[in-house]
């Protein structure tokens, strides 16, 4: 490449990087983001039961298979979007669910549970939402991929859509159980 | 008029307190100070670009709950921010820390100044004397270049 050549291409290659690199930032959505926690043991937490349930759940419920981990609560409207989804998992057996009602009045949790389904095998009332920041909780609902040895695989933030399930989140889960 | 000089007392006095409410106060103002200067370093995650110390969200004032707490318990400043960003990741810093990964953030911006300067530099050397020297007119420019400012 000849010295002239170099001096057109030098400034267009340099700016064609750096205008795909932007490009690429626009597509990111900022709402959405990475959490810190992956691959990392679930925060160490015990919590007392949702009202009206006998168990409540604790990190060491955590350990020996792949589960989710969905935090919830009855004052969440997307919440309500992705609930059904939840209770299919359950009916189907897919994967066991396990809940964290997060931040909601005790009465209206059990409500919510016992109107719109309870698809957990154990959920725990956060009422002080402390376990959720130990948990990098920034928004509900977010759901924890958590595998057999008790770590953090996966984040999915917002309600699980079906084809979230699809495409990611149970290829993810057949993965992990290998 | 003594009315009305009271409901601007009481206006101009209400107004911080829409910020932080009276009882997330701490008693002892050192701490207290150290609190809000922790505040204004963290980022609220549900507004993004709004510090813990001016949002109004209930996770914000979660953390504010929490940090006043771990200060009253004797942690240090360091160790609060280190435990929230270890569960929130660099995001939550209002000013991203300098380290490896944030290289390119904070340096980005010099390198590509001195790149532009760089080439300003070489392309000045190069073309920025060839204005200079101007050759003078012929005497026939000269004729016609006066005809033409005639006429206008």
């Amino acid at each position: 490449m000849s010295a002239v050549q170099l001096r057109y291409m030098l400034p267009l290659s340099l700016f064609v990087v750096l205008a795909v690199g932007l490009g690429v930032g626009l597509t990111r959505d900022p709402s959405q983001i990475p959490s810190v926690l992956i691959d990392q043991d679930v925060p160490r937490f015990s919590l007392g039961p949702v009202e009206g349930r006998a168990r409540g759940l604790a990190s060491a419920d955590l350990e020996g298979e792949v589960r989710l981990v969905n935090f919830f609560a009855s004052w969440c409207v997307a919440c309500r979007v992705e609930h059904p989804l939840l209770n299919r998992l359950t009916e189907d057996g897919t994967v066991p669910v396990y809940g964290i009602n997060y931040k909601d009045e005790p009465h209206d949790a059990r409500r919510w549970l016992d109107r719109m389904g309870d698809p957990y095998v154990r959920s725990g009332a956060d009422h002080d939402g402390r376990v959720g920041i130990d948990w990098g909780v920034y928004g509900l609902p977010e759901t924890f991929i958590i595998d057999r040895n008790g770590r953090i695989v996966y984040k999915h933030i917002g309600p699980i859509r079906p084809e979230d399930l699809e495409q990611t989140i149970l290829p993810l889960i057949e993965e992990l159980r290998g | 008029m003594r009315a009305l000089a009271t409901a601007l007392l009481i206006a101009l006095l209400a107004g911080p307190a829409f910020a932080i409410s009276a009882v997330e106060q701490l008693d002892d103002p050192a701490l207290e100070s150290r609190a809000r200067v922790i505040f204004k370093e963290l980022r609220c995650l549900v507004c993004q670009n709004q510090s813990i110390d001016e949002s109004n969200a209930t996770l914000a004032k979660d953390l504010r709950l929490l940090v006043r707490e771990r200060l009253v318990a004797g942690e240090t400043d360091e160790a609060i921010v280190g435990y929230i960003v270890s569960r929130y990741g660099d995001f939550v810093l209002l000013e991203p820390p300098f380290k490896p990964t944030t290289y390119a953030l904070w340096l980005g911006p010099a390198v590509i100044l001195l790149l532009g300067a760089a080439g300003a530099a070489v392309y000045l050397r190069r073309h920025g004397s060839r204005t200079a020297p101007a050759t003078p007119l012929t005497a026939d420019e000269r004729r016609r270049l006066d005809a033409l400012i005639d006429d206008g």
